[in-house]
């Protein structure tokens, strides 16, 4: 036993510690223990703990023989990552302190989302194909206990079983994939796969891998789960769906597509060529009609998983740049909305479109917040949106796609067209009758000051963009 | 720092600053001092420009780079020639007096306001393309909200559709960007290096050349992608309709003259062909619709409509003179049609009404609104010694040196226009402000406020100072459009 291999996977092993530490404090603390009231602090002050130790000491190397890869590039993809959970511990509060029920289960949610987090740190470092699976499967168990958090909510109850239902699904057909890959490359490992020629097992093997990352990024045609479990889902939890999981499925499809399938990139890129134009148009189209404003977050982050994939598409090291970069400033957008739809929610009880009339005139800084997020996934200047989604449009036109980035920018016009909507229920729309000052909780208003901030300033900051870019890799 | 970055750092200080502070004689102190900054500052910029000119024969001055994004070659930089100039110097008198005519307005409208105002700065001082598109795009969003909140009449669907159109174009605009970029092989974002060490291969100038210019042709109004511009200038409010129709329209223009020609002149040559016959139609559809309208705020639209066509068809000729026409012409519709809506918004706060059946004899009541008002329909019909007949006259001019039978006829055509625009003002004129009183309410109406007539004078004295001393701004013109001609042939 080489104890150089733990060391190697700090970050993980920081991770189980927390996880550890949480799940002793839930055991415990009792009933009436003071200490349940202090499972939000420590949960966050812990993971910044952890988030900072990773920044300061990052690692580089393989462990177990090539099954785990960390580099500096997969250490920022897990902040970005970390980042995710943080918000989420942030904006979690008052709805987890909103009914006896789940203040008494409150210490689970901790432990239940941080291993969650390890299998999505699990994702981006897997070397292999089979702990890629490993990968997915340890977020996605934990991710349906989530999504039925509020277990005797009848939609709440009903999204963890849809999740699970169609997740282990998809695992399956994934599988099969791999072991399609399997018999056609011989080996699992992502650096000994060099398969060129395109015969059945080979593509067969291809397209059932894509279908199951497709349905974690939920690319159409594997969408169909998205809006009722961001719908059923609690508020925290579809903001952790929406942001987390996809990115960490994006990481593993952009590891998994450069690193074994970069010598098959003449049988993936027409096919991601459709599912990109589908995904875009498909996700925006059904955004149009959306009456629920969760239901209509999961339909606009269906499109903009489409945009991410044009940054994968590209094949080189700018494009995966772009998909870093744009996934960091989707976080913090969508991050910064669903503090605010949880604000709303804790207050009315309501995710209709209609509680959000008046907001400006109600609670104007929320209102703010809630717009400059939308225009940042909208694409708007100055805000980070514009930047990430620059760069990536940039990433396509170098190779030639003028015009899938035309396509995109034109769906780009559908899009702002809804996101407008929210600003005009916010400030155009008078506001209902008895309608009251929302306020957002102490730990709320942190996760929605970082996240104004950042989107503010980090399409400024060019630095941010360089620093990925010289960590990143291409196929060309 | 450089003088041209003061141009975006005064607004966005205003900006910041009206995030500090409430109460409305502040925001107004805070307003009228910055942007008699922006006006002083654009004057000290031109002198400083004629006479740096006279010593450095560069195609741009005052130049300033800074890296940005060194991974794709995007710098902030900046520079102007004397097109820019005078561009800063409109946007700048159109930003003082648009403050004056939307004295009552509160602290968040003028955020949007300052917002707007960087945009449009930051986008004729830029010479990088990048940062050219971000300010661009930094213009329009603005509007949706200046529009969709403190507009009037079915606003909501106004400003929708201006924004969703114009938005429209941006994305013909980025695609363009990005084409001149990689088919150049990616070595820089800097127009003017672009457009002297690069060539953009004939084949992809095709496709290039025409989305660029419809991407900034939408919101120089160009047919058929016109629409946005009745409805949003009605709707907005009275400054909004000013900095819009006056600055906003001209980015168009001079995108089309910066980015499109500028950099892909051989694909403009043969292409133009296409556009000619759009923006002619532009020009007499625009004034045939003006003739039908009653709202003050639609004539004055549809006019725009008319005489920004007149710009990119001038743009389209392709030689100095209708160049110049077409600079100038910016410059005079841009002072002029402020003026018209800075008026409009006058009479309708009082009125009530933008109906010209509604209303009659206001020459009576309104004296001092009613003159101007004349002034400016003389300026639009373009009586010699105001601003409209310098600009339309070097227009044709120059339109009338391609020899040709195709740019003949359509020459032919578009000078109708100036007979159309006759009728429409003077009919408009005729109807409300001569003539009985219609609505004997109106008997008891005020004329206008200081502030209001601070700025309806202000713009009046540039528009007698085009007509009456043209010589100044068309040479500093002409010696900026020798470079891009030079490209052409």
């Amino acid at each position: 036993m080489d104890f150089g291999n733990f060391l190697i996977m700090r970050q993980e092993v920081g991770l189980m510690l927390i996880f550890l530490i949480m799940l002793v404090l839930d055991i415990f603390a009792s009933e009436k223990s003071c200490i349940r009231k202090y499972f939000q602090p420590v949960a966050c002050i812990l993971f910044l703990v952890h988030t900072v130790f990773g920044f300061l000491f990052p690692s580089e190397g393989t462990a177990f023989g090539g099954l785990y890869v960390t580099s500096s590039l997969t250490t920022w993809m897990k902040h970005i990552l970390d980042l995710g959970v943080l918000f989420m511990f942030l904006q979690s509060g008052s709805w987890l302190h909103s009914t006896d029920a789940l203040k008494r289960r409150a210490g689970e949610f901790y432990v239940i989302s941080l291993a969650t987090l390890l299998g999505m740190y699990i994702m981006v470092s897997a070397g292999n194909l089979m702990m890629l699976y490993i990968g997915i499967e340890t977020a996605s168990l934990p991710m349906a206990i989530l999504a039925a958090y509020n277990k005797y909510q009848h939609k709440s109850a009903e999204a963890g079983a849809k999740y699970i239902m169609l997740t282990s699904f998809s695992s399956g057909i994934m599988l099969f994939g791999i072991s399609f890959l399997y018999a056609a490359a011989g080996t699992l490992y992502y650096g000994d796969i060099n398969l060129t020629d395109g015969n059945f097992f080979t593509i067969t093997g291809l397209v059932f891998f894509l279908s199951g990352l497709g349905f974690k990024i939920s690319l159409v045609p594997f969408h169909l789960w998205t809006a009722d479990v961001y719908e059923g889902a609690p508020t925290s939890i579809t903001a952790f769906l929406s942001v987390a999981s996809k990115a960490a499925a994006c990481f593993a499809l952009i590891f998994a597509l450069y690193q074994a399938f970069g010598s098959l990139v003449t049988a993936w890129k027409p096919v991601l060529w459709w599912l990109i134009v589908i995904t875009i148009t498909l996700g925006n189209i059904f955004a149009l009609r959306q009456k629920d404003i969760k239901r209509f977050f999961a339909f606009s982050s269906i499109s903009q998983a489409g945009y991410i994939m044009l940054g994968v598409i590209s094949g080189t090291s700018q494009g995966m740049t772009a998909v870093v970069y744009y996934l960091l400033v989707y976080l913090f957008a969508n991050m910064a909305a669903f503090g605010i739809i949880s604000a709303v929610e804790n207050k009315t009880g309501r995710t209709d479109f209609g509680v959000y009339n008046g907001l400006g005139k109600t609670s104007p800084v929320l209102a703010f917040v809630m717009m400059l997020a939308v225009f940042s996934l909208a694409g708007i200047p100055p805000l980070g949106g514009f930047f990430s989604k620059f760069f990536l449009f940039a990433a396509a036109a170098q190779q030639g796609e003028y015009l899938l980035v035309f396509i995109a920018l034109l769906n780009t016009v559908i899009s702002l067209y809804y996101y407008l909507l929210v600003v005009r229920a916010m400030y155009i729309r008078p506001a209902e009758e008895n309608a009251e000052k929302v306020n957002a909780d102490t730990y709320n208003k942190i996760s929605l000051l970082v996240c104004t901030v950042a989107l503010i300033a980090v399409g400024i900051a060019s630095f941010i963009y360089t620093n990925i870019d010289a960590l990143s890799f291409g196929i060309r | 720092m450089n003088i041209l970055s003061l141009f975006v750092a005064i607004p966005a200080l205003m900006l910041l600053l009206l995030f500090a502070v409430r109460g409305k004689n502040t925001i107004r102190t805070i307003m009228v001092v910055g942007s008699s900054l922006l006006l002083l500052l654009s004057g000290i910029l031109a002198v400083l420009f004629l006479q740096e000119r006279a010593v450095n024969a560069d195609t741009m001055l005052f130049v300033s780079n800074t890296m940005w994004y060194e991974a794709l070659n995007i710098h902030y930089s900046v520079g102007v020639d004397g097109i820019s100039v005078l561009m800063l110097i409109l946007s700048a008198v159109i930003v003082f007096t648009g403050v004056f005519s939307s004295w009552n307005m509160e602290r968040s409208f003028f955020m949007w306001f300052c917002l707007l105002t960087i945009g449009v700065f930051g986008f004729f001082i830029s010479l990088d393309l990048f940062t050219m598109f971000l300010f661009y795009e930094v213009a329009l969003i603005p509007m949706y909200l200046l529009i969709g909140v403190w507009g009037t009449g079915k606003k909501e669907y106004s400003a929708m559709k201006l924004t969703l159109m114009l938005m429209g174009g941006s994305a013909f605009l980025l695609t363009g960007i990005l084409g001149i970029y990689f088919t150049t092989g990616g070595q820089t974002m800097n127009l003017v290096e672009i457009a002297k060490n690069h060539v953009i291969p004939m084949a992809h100038q095709y496709w290039i050349f025409p989305i660029t210019f419809f991407g900034f042709g939408v919101l120089g109004a160009l047919f058929p992608f016109h629409t946005w511009s009745p409805d949003g200038h009605a709707s907005a409010p009275t400054s909004v309709s000013m900095l819009h129709a006056g600055v906003l329209m001209k980015l168009g223009g001079y995108g089309c003259f910066r980015v499109a020609i500028y950099l892909m002149p051989q694909a403009a040559d043969e292409l133009s062909w296409i556009f000619l016959i759009l923006t002619g139609i532009s020009v007499v559809y625009g004034a045939l619709s003006a003739v039908v309208q009653t709202d003050l705020k639609y004539i004055n639209a549809y006019s725009s409509v008319s005489h920004c066509g007149l710009v990119l068809f001038a743009i389209l000729m392709l030689n100095k003179t209708a160049m110049t026409g077409a600079v100038l012409q910016m410059l005079s519709h841009g002072l002029m049609t402020a003026l018209f809506f800075a008026l409009i918004g006058l009479i309708y706060g009082r009125t009530h009404t933008r109906d010209i059946r509604e209303m009659g004899g206001l020459m009576k009541i309104m004296p001092f609104a009613s003159v101007c008002y004349v002034i400016a329909g003389l300026a639009s019909l373009g009586l010699p010694g105001l601003s409209g007949f310098v600009a339309e006259m070097t227009i044709f001019i120059g339109s009338f040196q391609e020899q040709d039978i195709f740019h003949r006829v359509l020459t032919f055509v578009a000078t109708t226009s100036i007979v159309i625009t006759a009728v429409y003002i003077l009919r408009t004129v005729g109807k409300f402000l001569y003539g009985e009183l219609v609505n004997p309410e109106h008997a008891k109406l005020t004329d206008a406020s200081w502030y209001e007539r601070v700025s309806v004078v202000v713009l009046i004295l540039f528009i007698v100072a085009i007509g009456v001393l043209p010589s100044f701004p068309s040479d500093i013109i002409s010696d900026s459009v020798t470079p891009i001609i030079a490209n052409i042939r």
